[in-house]
Parts: C-alpha cells; structure tokens; sequence
C-alpha cells in the first residue's frame, strides 16, 4: 500500500510534457500534483532521509546507518509508552466519539430541518478558533478558583473537583477538539440512506432496532469509516491537548518525536519515529480510502 | 409519540453540546475582562484594561499583521490551485483520477504537528531560512486540499453540457471559464476562500516550525500560555475569535446577497 504513497506526482519536464497531451482533467491537476509533491511527498523524502542519517548528526543523505531504528525498537528505549498512550487514547477518543457525534448526525440530517445549515455551521466555526485558545479556555473553567470551582464554591458547595493535569483530561481535551472531524463525515455518511427505504421497511413491519442495524448502520458506513479514520489519525498525531490541558502528566507520540527535534538535538532519531508514525498513518489511511468511492460521498448520486 | 421524545431527546442532547463547544470560549472572553493580573471566579472587579493594553501594543499588532498576510496570501494562492484542483476531482473523468481522489487527502490525513516538523527538515534540507513566507507553503500544503473538497461538492452539482454548448456556439476557451465556469462555481469558490483564509487564521501546529523567527497569533498565545500569561492572552484570543466570527458573517451574508440577487 505504502508505495502509492510514495508514486512520484507529475513533476520532471517530460512528465509534464506528456500531462500537456492528457486530457483537461490531468491538467487541471498539475498545480495541486506539484504543490503537494514539493511540499508533502519532499518532506517525507527528507525525513525519510534523515532517518538513516548518523545519531545526533545533521548528514542528511551522506551516512547510512539503522541505528536510529535500533534505538527505538530496542526494548530499553520508552519510545513505545508513548505510542502506546497515543494510540489508546486515539482509539478511546474514536469510540466516544461515535456516540456523542451520532445522534448529532441523525439530528442534521433527518430532525432539525430548516435548522440544520445554521447548527452546522454552530459545529464547524469553533475550527476557526486556534485549539490552544479553545484549550485553555478550558484549563480556565477546570482551574483552582476558576469557573468551575468558584461557581460551586459560591454557591456554598466544597468546590470543584482537581482534574487537570491527568491524562483524563487529555482524553477529554481531545475528544472536544476533534468532535467536527467525526461530525461531519458522518452526517455525509447518513445522508446517503435513503429515507423512503427506512419507511418501507418500517411499513413492512420491522422494528427500530433492526432497521437500524440492518439499514442505516451499512449504508452510512462509508461516512462513519471515514470520521472514525480521519478523528483516530489526527488523534494519533495530537500534542496541544496533552501539554495545555494535560500538563505532560503523559508525553504522546508527537510530543516524543517533537522533544528529539528541539531539547535532545537529535533530529536523526525524531525523524526514525516520524518514519514509524507515517508509515502506521499512510497505511491505515490508504487501507481504508482504497475501499470508499468518494464520488458517491461527496456528489450524492 | 415515540418519535416526538425520541426528537426532543436529540435537539436536548446536541445543545448540551453546542454548549460544552462554547463554554471554554466564553471562559476565555470573561478572563480577558478581570480586573487583576491573575485570573479567579466569580471576577470581583470588570475592566476593558487588558483589551486597550493588547490593542496598544506594538509587539501584538506586527503579529497581527504577520496573521493577517499570511492568511491572505494562502487565501488567494489557495483557491486558484484548489479551483483546478476541484475541477479535476470532479468535472473531468481521466485516467488518473481515483488514485488522485485519493493522494489530495493525504495531507488531510496526516497529524499537522509531524507534516509541520518534516517541512522544517525539508527547508533545512535545500537551505531555505523559514520566516513567513514558508509559512505560506506550509499552510497551503494542507488548506488546499481542503479548500479542494469544498469547492469539488460545488462542481459535482455543475452541469457540464453548459460548458459545452458555450464552445459551440463559438466561445474561446477563456472566454467559457470567465463566463460559464466561473460564475457556476462562485458560491464554491466563496466558501473555499472563506475556510482558507479562517483555516490560516487559526493554525497552530504547521506556524510552530515553519514560521522561523516570526510569530503568528496562535503561536504568540501558547508561548505566553506555556511561561508569562497575562490576561492579554485572553484578550488577544478573544479578539482572535470575535474577528473570525465577523468575518464568517459577513462573508456569508455577502454569499446570501449574492445569490438571492442572481436569483432576481
């Protein structure tokens, strides 16, 4: 799978020569194919590169070596307590996620009616406001004294509970921030069921459980695999959420990666762990997007 | 009856969500009016202090302004490449087009505070110096896609036959994309630039690496968040948010005038 990753875009004279002969659409293509080969595949080649570059050295492309590899797959390293936060996390954030944001879908789609544009953009703006602000306006509801605390402390209770700074609440920061990301691809996914099919089958007698299991779970499938994929991923690669409302009481993946690139100087071994991450990543995701016709998601027909 | 509670139980459940969506931000907005440096609740004394000081500071405007070039820089680079870009995904039915479907959604998928590092070592690799302008890039590299998804659900509504009867009754090929293309595809290309310019505004993660000595308004907060807050933090992060919300409802009020007046 990871080979069409890596599938060069039309870049060199020639192959640009031979797109110029291709039809409208591949040319249409060309700027999006360069912008993307020189600023994502490029990238990847260079971290790709570094990654077998000498430990704690800048020789990019000069030196081979798989020491890099070595330090992180050897069993003293605690490289992988991080990943393996990440990836629980990520997945506990996937799995929440799908039942807060479902019924929210459902709501889009089939209840709130005229209301529906204006709810939907209500979920889509706070993706215009920075995380870290979003963040931290939390770290100020939960805070000692904070909005949280003060208010139950006015009212003459023994305040708030203290749960920042635990990874509890990194799980929660997580699962606010990436709600849009799991929304929206699964009101696509609902609105490609059919509503005169659920009446038919509800005429025939069938009850609500079965029709949903047996209707509107498989054709909305598409749209839930995409939002479960896209929230697991981005999650997988989340930093903010552990280190403003968690306090690094854990370290994930990205912030490990992060630490090898500015404190320990090592950009050898953060790029032998960006490697891992993106290979995890692109497969999974190419995995999944082999499977789903995207004309029929987004076009509605 | 059933479905009537099952209803109430939905529109109940999605508002309690709107309302957790929200409450962090209204936290941030009420932080910014305390009176004293650290913030406590109930806020005993309510002042605009810190909103004048943020305004007033010289250092926030050059932060301002290096926000709003680069938001405006990826806003027009953006929609241009991603116009194309929707075209190809959903006008055209060539070769390559499944897999290419498939390859623009890579960089969405992909965690932004690793594509930002990676794009560091790549600058580094070719000997760029990273300042604004890299910044740019790096946030093209990811809103383009996205501004591509949004403008292609516009183009998949297009009929193409319209085109095509414009280059038969004898338009040039410029002629049909100024005439028929484009006014076809405006309120696509209206949405893509309003995420374009809102999805810059707001990036933290790919700023971070790629903007080198410069600072961006999402960058500023967390470096003041991380050592030396403020209540300028809040205030500059209220500002932030009131300025994105008016620049949405503008710009969906102009796209509604606009269209209501092609209607007429």
């Amino acid at each position: 799978m990871a080979d069409i990753a890596l599938a060069p875009a039309a870049e060199s004279p020639a192959q640009l020569r031979l797109a110029r002969r291709l039809s409208a659409g591949a040319r249409c293509a060309i700027p999006v194919a360069l912008l993307l080969g020189i600023g994502f595949l490029a990238p990847l080649m260079a971290i790709f590169g570094y990654a077998f570059a000498t430990p704690r050295s800048f020789d990019v492309f000069r030196s081979f070596t798989l020491e890099n590899f070595a330090t992180l797959f050897d069993p003293a390293n605690t490289v992988w307590v991080s990943f393996v936060w990440s990836c629980g996390l990520a997945l506990t954030t996937v799995a929440i996620l799908a039942v807060v944001a479902y019924p929210i879908a459902y709501g889009l789609n089939v209840v709130f009616g005229r209301w529906s544009p204006f709810i939907s953009v209500l979920f889509v703006f706070p993706l215009f406001v920075s995380e870290n602000v979003r963040l931290y306006g939390w770290v100020l509801f939960y805070i000692k004294n904070g909005v949280l605390d003060g208010t139950l402390k006015w009212l003459g209770l023994s305040g708030g509970p203290e749960v920042l700074f635990t990874p509890g609440i990194t799980l929660f920061g997580m699962v606010y921030t990436y709600l849009p990301f799991m929304l929206f691809p699964m009101t696509l996914g609902l609105a490609l069921v059919p509503r005169d099919l659920i009446d038919a089958a509800r005429d025939l007698g069938a009850g609500r459980l079965f029709i949903w299991r047996e209707i509107e779970l498989p054709l909305a499938m598409p749209g839930i695999l995409i939002g479960m994929l896209l929230t697991f991923v981005l999650a997988i690669g989340a930093t903010a959420e552990a280190k403003i409302l968690g306090g690094q009481s854990i370290i994930v993946i990205s912030h490990d990666i992060e630490i090898a690139f500015t404190y320990s100087q090592n950009w050898p071994l953060g790029s032998a762990m960006a490697v891992v991450v993106t290979f995890f990543i692109g497969g999974l995701t190419l995995f999944a997007l082999s499977k789903l016709d995207l004309d029929r998601m987004l076009g509605r027909r | 009856m059933k479905a009537r509670r099952t209803n109430a139980l939905i529109w109940g459940w999605t508002l309690f969500v709107l309302v957790a969506i929200y409450l962090p931000i209204v936290c941030g907005a009420l932080a910014s009016f305390n009176k004293s440096r650290y913030f406590g609740f109930p806020i005993k004394v309510y002042s605009t202090e810190w909103w004048s000081k943020t305004i007033d500071s010289i250092e926030i405007g050059m932060i301002v302004k290096t926000s709003i070039s680069v938001a405006l820089l990826v806003t027009l680079f953006s929609v241009v490449i991603a116009t194309f870009g929707a075209l190809a995904f959903a006008r055209y039915d060539w070769k390559g087009r499944r897999l290419y479907q498939k390859l623009i959604l890579l960089p969405i998928f992909f965690p932004q505070p690793v594509l930002g590092l990676a794009m560091l070592l790549g600058f580094n690799a070719v000997g760029i110096q990273t300042s604004w302008m890299t910044a740019v890039f790096a946030h093209m590299v990811w809103i383009v896609p996205v501004v591509t998804l949004v403008i292609a659900i516009q183009v998949y509504g297009f009929d193409a036959s319209l085109e095509e009867a414009a280059f038969d009754l004898g338009c040039s090929r410029v002629q049909v994309f100024r005439e028929v293309t484009l006014p076809l595809l405006w309120p696509g290309i209206w949405s893509g630039m309003l995420f374009a310019f809102l999805l810059s505004w707001s990036n933290f993660p790919l700023s971070l690496y790629t903007t080198g000595a410069d600072s961006t308004i999402p960058e500023w907060l967390y470096a003041k968040m991380v050592a030396g807050y403020t209540p300028m933090v809040p205030a500059l992060g209220t500002m932030a948010t009131l300025g994105a919300a008016a620049l949405l409802l503008t710009g969906g009020l102009v796209g509604l005038l606009v269209r209501r007046r092609a209607a007429a």
